[in-house]
């Protein structure tokens, strides 16, 4: 019964957060475009899957994941884990290993499951004409995703600023830029905003404000965000690194069919 | 029917494959890292079928609504061929998506603590919430005006990386300039603006104009709508940090 209390109130939060985006889509076709939706029960139906299936995904990270990551982001930051019985001032960068990998796994394997990247993924699979794959391009999101927190973490950790990594990652994509294929950059600048939605932005949230708070002298304030400005940066990097080896080894194919 | 259950069933299988680096990352952590069981067995099980069941769905409806109606009035603004309406749909639905986004509420509170402890606005809760609320209300401007900004791009066809590189700089230049305490929280809230029902939303409209303009490729101009939705709002709280 509480559950379905539960899910009965995610439900009604998530059509309050739909309805004006719904209202405007509606008001704009009724009243500007004066035009009937084609298909429109086909529609309706979609936009109804599209709020059952939020609420339940919603319900369902509340129930399960998100109580165990924070858990397990706050256990593995603990100083007990980390240096075992040495005190935590003791400890220098290289004795948080666990807390990297961890990072890089978890930013890896929710921005796979993450509902927005899937949906970009397919739409440039249609409209590339199928050049860009739905499952290549989320792997190489999800790899940055994994680099891009593992640094954060890293940064964490060591307290150096924010803005250098920020601004170093800023010149390197602006170099890529130059050299990436062309068809791939406007999509690689997109993929960085659509990784961090829904369920990596909650865990990744609790890593960066349970490492601040763990390690001595961060506070939580100054250090503990920043983990998802790096984990919008580094997949534009690697979207582009993407398309180039899949344009270099179309170009190698190519060339070794023209040998034969 | 039967291809329905076919279809449904293959989707299920395809949500399972998407979860299982999730479910396997927190395994191992949980039985070989922290060497302890998993606690709530049951629950963990109901939520993970929760949360396949509810992607397996919400691929479904993308197909059948979101993605066909973003398309449809993407084409039917070009046939219109009223510049005016077009941006002023690309405005309201960036700053209505944006200013109720719950991920921005629980940022924006955040960054209201943060401006009372550094003394920027007075501790009481009056000045913090009407702080969190002018926060909120210059991200979704901010969103707004990045989604008119990407369509103007598109209609134009400009290369997409001029702005991103003018855009970078201004986030630097706020960065000197801006309070420190607001600058983490300001790069942050960039990553929260574009959610999972907008995302799909903006990119069927960029990718629908751009295929319905002469001229424009839908693969080089219509993506990059939602690079803009979350590099504005970096300038922007920076912004409204150091006015307030």
């Amino acid at each position: 019964m509480e559950a379905l209390l539960a899910l009965a109130k995610t439900f009604l939060l998530t059509i309050r957060d739909v309805l004006p985006i719904a209202a405007i889509l509606f008001g704009f076709q009724v009243f500007v475009l004066r035009r009937p939706i084609p298909h429109l029960r086909r529609v309706l139906v979609g936009f109804a899957f599209v709020l059952i299936g939020l609420a339940l995904f919603l319900e369902g990270l509340e129930e399960a994941l998100f109580p165990l990551g924070r858990l397990m982001a706050e256990q593995l930051t603990h100083p007990a884990l980390i240096g075992g019985v040495s005190a935590a001032e003791t400890l220098t960068w290289g004795d948080y290993y666990w807390v990297y990998l961890f990072a890089a796994a978890i930013g890896f394997s929710t921005t796979v499951a993450e509902p927005a990247l899937i949906a970009v993924a397919m739409k440039a699979h249609s409209v590339s004409g199928g050049t860009v794959g739905v499952w290549g391009l989320r792997v190489a999101v999800a790899i940055g995703v994994a680099i891009g927190i593992a640094l954060g973490a890293f940064r964490i950790v060591t307290g150096t600023p924010l803005h250098w990594y920020i601004i170093s990652g800023y010149i390197l994509v602006m170099i890529q830029t130059l050299f990436a294929p062309r068809m791939i950059i406007a999509l690689a600048f997109d993929s960085g905003g659509v990784t961090t939605s829904t369920v990596t932005v909650p865990l990744v949230a609790a890593l960066g404000l349970g490492l601040a708070s763990a390690i001595p002298g961060r506070s939580p304030i100054l250090d503990g965000f920043g983990l998802i400005a790096f984990a919008s940066l580094f997949p534009m990097m690697t979207v582009m690194a993407y398309a180039q080896i899949s344009e270099w080894r179309a170009r190698r194919h190519v060339r070794k069919s023209h040998q034969d | 029917m039967k291809k329905l259950i076919l279809d449904m069933f293959r989707s299920v299988r395809e949500s399972v494959r998407d979860l299982m680096p999730i479910i396997v990352v927190v395994a191992f952590f949980q039985l070989v890292v922290l060497q302890q069981p998993l606690p709530n067995l049951g629950k963990i099980l109901y939520g993970t079928v929760m949360v396949v069941l509810g992607l397996t769905f919400f691929i479904r409806g993308l197909e059948m609504g979101l993605f066909p109606i973003g398309e449809t009035m993407a084409h039917g603004f070009a046939r219109k061929g009223s510049l005016f309406w077009l941006l002023l749909f690309a405005f309201a639905l960036g700053f209505s998506t944006t200013v109720a986004e719950p991920a921005l509420i629980a940022i924006a509170d955040e960054a209201a603590k943060v401006a009372a402890d550094g003394g920027m606005i007075e501790n009481t809760d009056a000045s913090r919430q009407g702080y969190a609320f002018g926060l909120r209300l210059t991200v979704a401007l901010s969103v707004g005006a990045a989604i008119v900004l990407g369509v103007i791009r598109i209609i134009k066809g400009w290369p997409i990386q001029w702005f991103i590189l003018g855009g970078y700089i201004g986030v630097v230049v706020m960065t000197v300039f801006a309070p420190p305490e607001i600058i983490g929280i300001a790069y942050d809230s960039g990553g929260v603006t574009t959610s999972t029902v907008t995302v799909p939303l903006v990119t069927a409209l960029g990718v629908g104009l751009a295929s319905s303009i002469k001229g424009r490729n839908p693969m080089i101009d219509g993506f990059g709508l939602i690079a803009f939705a979350s590099l504005t709002p970096m300038i922007f709280v920076m912004g409204y940090g150091m006015v307030i």
